[in-house]
């Protein structure tokens, strides 16, 4: 069998089932891959080939006893803010290089349970901090469908992975758009789940009242299987809600009728390009001949998302990021002569300019005398925007929007400006602040062939309408099938 | 011009858990440095927290116990600063909405009874231990995350005493209701203290200090002790206090500054996103207020109404839970509760401190102390000797009477012997029956005591008495 790195999880699934291959012979093709492309692409800060093998070969194993789980032997590649038992999990930060996850994130553990075969870390924005994955201390991950270009972020090495054909799927995190908008400029299906949804134990905290783990695959009934697989409830969790998950593969179907989709005139706003637009709109008018009925709706907080973001992932992230202090695990300063010194050159040298910036932004709307006028009329905001969606959510069973306001851009043209990093998730942090579930799918490409991403917002625990919307609209178009060309092969674009 | 002192305290207690606060580690007290940690106690990248619900039931019955207002709603918020014993470098407390809001505590000081008020009482995690041997320092995590609360009290009390007193009676209450061990030398009770003072003539308070580093009672006293005369000296040397925080040296007995106002920590406090809010029914509040355990002053009540004991006896015997439930026990076994009281109150609390021993830890049983009681009223046995058996059953444990009749102890009340002994007595002390005969009555009890000795011991004394009596006036 050749091209097993080309399948969805789905298809391979269905080739392991039949026999048609061995988990190890897509492993090892899935290898051969990102040794062949990784070089270009830089989408992995770790991979060690022998246990992805190891893995597989298990599945197999199992597989013969008769044994085994809905993703046995399907290969998955994590985030490096994930918890892996044994692998490193740097967050791609200098103050974690070379620490080793002692424990399975919760996720990982129940993909682990499901069967799946863990392949690989990817690259990614410092602490899940940034828009491009610029930010990582390692390196910067290329975008597959243009090298030139940013694959997003934060989740930026997991969609350029599956872009590429590195991974056939990849867990990222999404804080305020970090799956969508790197599955939109890479032209991936990336789900942000519910809050709650999936347990965020094992998850590098960032901004802990916005985190969620998402998957990033190449069509939607993949992003159902993973969802279905991690969507457990956990105790070690509080923040985990225990609505049971409906079987979201049954609730794929081919058409949308019945299903009322709302526009929010908020995110169809002057700053969008006019391109993005155009593929958006004509994506919408496809849903309406499904079935669906669209009708306008309005979020008028949405404007304040990105300041009320802000504040509340930066205040978060400032506590949340103190640990790292260089007493216990990490990376360490040396030349230090008492506990003070040691913690502030630890920090000073371990940290990125963007995790700093975010870090004294958040103590700053902390401190007191400032906390009321920052942080507590963000926590109001938050509220209000919530009940926004409430409202449209009354009327509506989804709502579409862009992902992103434009395509991807030029590696190093937004990394000088952070304002304008920002403001590119003006489109996917609503649904962070309101903790409602969204999905990205790609519906387009620009007349510089970079993908575009509709984002479907549903309600909360409700993964199954964008999932279901998603997939009707995929089984009417190609986007999904589109892969980036191999630049490393003069160039040409697969069909 | 005289001045008078109003002192607050902070008491943080370790409550009474098998687990941590936000972990499944054990809190056993001693285990090996670093062997009950786990990636949230020791604050790893992408551990959370979970609020460990025995936890809440005891605060909210301290809570109880002390009349406290239990929220119904009430949260987790984040408190943030660099240390480092402390594994996330924030610790998880309770700022504005805590658990258990007012109250107070009545309780016995200079022979009367005061009551002083609580502001509050929350939960929240202790920090890690550190350590430190020459120029290397060590961090033992096995207490971080350890549950504790912390209660809060107006700054009501006037004099060291009254701030020793209390705590003295809140410690009581605490190990009555099972909330902790109230273990000084573990560490389960620490306190900082508040303490201004103000011209009597005078309302308000003056500008307070706080006082840190206090692990004893004693410690609590002198440190209250001194910086009220510290203050006392500035003030009327025409000085001002400055608002600080000071650390209490134990071994030079004085307080010295640790920060002033300036330093003061900005602790960002903001509500911890990773627990959610306590919500308590008014139906769960009240189920654990009718299992709340009968308090220390109730039972003292109960003690000296139920059983006829005198108030003092009650007073000391409901001091402690396990002494109160030996004496209860025993004297619903016996027709004499004043005799087991004074058992209970002279021989058995001796032997329990000469021994350091604690009750659950002596082999004696109540109905075997009713049987001594019984022994000693039937005459079958002397004080003398009943001392004695109790001291193996304290040792030992078992059955008084067979005690006596193996040691020999059996009382002679036999009319005969007794006379026999008497006389040989008179006969042998000719002077000190004088000296009876003459008015002299202390020379009785010179010739009590020789009889007691001819019986070593055994003759019933009250039957010598008698006889001797009657045959010296004869």
């Amino acid at each position: 069998m050749s091209d097993l790195a080309d399948q969805t999880l789905y298809s391979l699934r269905g080739l392991l089932e039949t026999g048609q291959c061995s988990a190890r012979e897509a492993a090892a093709d899935l290898i051969a891959r990102i040794r062949e492309r990784d070089g270009e692409i830089r989408a992995y800060v770790h991979l060690d080939e022998e246990s992805v093998l190891r893995q597989a070969a298990a599945a197999d194993a199992a597989r013969a006893r008769g044994e085994g789980g809905e993703l046995l032997g399907l290969p998955v590649a994590v985030k490096d803010v994930l918890n892996v038992k044994g692998d490193p999990c740097a967050c791609a930060s200098r103050m974690l290089k070379g620490y080793v996850a002692p424990y399975d994130a919760t996720a990982v553990s129940a993909l682990r349970a499901a069967g799946a075969v863990l392949a690989g870390r990817t690259n990614m924005d410092e602490f899940a901090m940034g828009s491009s994955t610029e930010n990582s201390a390692f390196f910067a991950t290329r975008n597959p469908w243009n090298l030139d270009c940013v694959p997003g972020g934060s989740s930026g090495g997991s969609a350029a992975a599956v872009a590429a054909g590195e991974a056939l799927a990849a867990l990222g995190s999404d804080t305020g758009g970090s799956v969508r908008q790197p599955a939109a400029f890479c032209g991936c299906v990336g789900l942000k789940p519910t809050y709650g949804r999936i347990s965020r134990y094992g998850l590098t905290a960032f901004a802990s009242s916005l985190d969620q783990i998402g998957p990033i695959t190449r069509d939607v009934r993949d992003a159902a299987m993973l969802l279905k697989a991690m969507a457990v409830p956990d105790p070690l969790d509080s923040t985990s809600v225990d609505v049971p998950a409906p079987d979201y593969m049954a609730a794929l179907g081919e058409r949308l009728d019945g299903l009322r989709l709302g526009l929010p005139r908020e995110f169809f706003s002057d700053g969008l390009d006019p391109e993005v637009n155009r593929c958006v709109l004509t994506a919408i008018e496809l849903c309406r001949k499904l079935g669906a009925s669209v009708v306008d709706v309005s979020l008028p907080m949405a404007p304040h998302a990105i300041a009320t973001y802000h504040i509340i992932a930066c205040a978060e992230a400032s506590s949340n990021l103190a640990r790292f202090d260089g007493v216990r695990y990490g990376f360490r300063a040396g030349g230090a002569n008492d506990p003070v010194e040691l913690c502030c050159r630890t920090r000073a040298a371990g940290f990125g300019p963007e995790v700093k910036r975010r870090i004294i932004l958040g103590a700053y709307v902390l401190s007191s005398g400032y906390y009321d006028a920052y942080y507590v009329r963000a926590l109001k905001v938050r509220t209000l925007i919530r009940r926004d969606f409430d409202r449209a959510f009354a009327s509506c069973d989804a709502l579409l929007s862009p992902v992103t306001p434009t395509a991807a851009y030029r590696l190093g043209e937004k990394i000088q400006d952070p304002l304008q990093m920002y403001l590119g998730d003006l489109y996917t942090i609503p649904a962070n602040l309101a903790g409602i579930c969204a999905l990205a799918v790609p519906c387009g490409m620009t007349g510089t062939a970079l993908p575009v991403g509709m984002q479907i917002m549903g309600p909360a625990f409700r993964e199954e309408i964008p999932l279901r919307v998603g997939h009707a609209y995929q089984q009417a178009t190609d986007w999904h099938l589109r892969r980036a060309p191999r630049h490393g092969k003069a160039g040409q674009a697969a069909p | 011009m005289k001045y008078v002192p109003a002192i607050g305290l902070e008491v943080h207690v370790q409550l009474l858990t098998k687990s941590k606060l936000f972990c499944a580690c054990r809190t056993d007290f001693g285990a090996e440095p670093n062997t009950q940690v786990c990636p949230v106690c020791l604050g790893y990248p992408g551990a959370l927290p979970v609020i460990n619900r025995e936890a809440v039931r005891l605060t909210a019955l301290a809570g109880l116990m002390l009349d406290s207002k239990i929220a119904s709603f009430s949260k987790f918020d984040r408190k943030n600063y660099f240390y480092p014993d402390m594994p996330k470098n924030y610790q998880i407390s309770q700022y504005d909405r805590p658990l258990c809001l007012g109250g107070g505590l009545a309780f016995e000081t200079g022979g009367r009874t005061r009551t002083v008020r609580l502001n509050r009482i929350h939960l929240e995690e202790d920090v890690a231990k550190s350590m430190h041997a020459g120029a290397r320092s060590s961090v033992d995590f096995n207490r971080s995350g350890i549950p504790l609360m912390e209660l809060v009290t107006e700054p009501d009390f006037a004099s060291a005493q009254e701030a020793y007193d209390f705590l003295l009676a809140l410690r009581q209450i605490l190990v009555y209701g099972g909330v902790s061990r109230c273990n000084l030398e573990q560490g389960n009770l620490r306190c900082d203290v508040n303490c201004s003072v103000r011209p009597e003539t005078r309302s308000g308070l003056g500008v307070k200090t706080e006082l840190k580093n206090l692990n004893t009672f004693k410690g609590v006293f002198n440190a209250i002790e001194h910086e009220a005369a510290r203050q006392i000296g500035i003030l009327e040397g025409g000085g001002v206090i400055r608002q600080e925080t000071r650390r209490w040296d134990t071994d030079a007995g004085v307080t010295e500054l640790m920060r002033s106002k300036e330093d003061v920590h900005d602790y960002r406090y903001f509500p911890d996103p990773d627990l959610m809010p306590i919500t308590l029914s008014s139906g769960q509040v009240e189920r654990w207020r009718s299992e709340l355990p009968e308090l220390p002053r109730q039972r003292r009540e109960r003690l000296a109404a139920e059983f006829g004991i005198p108030a003092y006896d009650a007073g000391v015997l409901a001091a402690d839970k396990a002494v109160a439930d030996f004496f209860e026990d025993a004297a619903r076994l016996s027709d004499n509760p004043k005799a087991v009281s004074n058992w209970v109150m002279s021989d058995m609390l001796r032997l329990l401190s000469e021994t350091g021993r604690s009750i659950e830890d002596i082999p004696v049983r109540p109905a075997a102390l009713a049987a001594l009681v019984k022994l000693v009223d039937g005459q079958a046995v002397n004080m003398p000797g009943a001392r004695e058996v109790f001291e193996e059953l304290f040792e030992k444990g078992g059955d008084p009477a067979e005690i006596v009749r193996a040691r020999g102890l059996a009382q002679v009340s036999d009319e005969g012997a007794l006379e026999a002994m008497a006389e040989q007595a008179i006969a042998e002390n000719a002077k000190s029956a004088a000296d009876y005969k003459a008015g002299k009555t202390a020379a009785l009890q010179f010739l009590i005591g020789q009889v007691m000795r001819k019986s070593k011991g055994k003759a019933n004394p009250a039957g010598v008495r008698e006889i001797l009596k009657r045959r010296l006036s004869g």
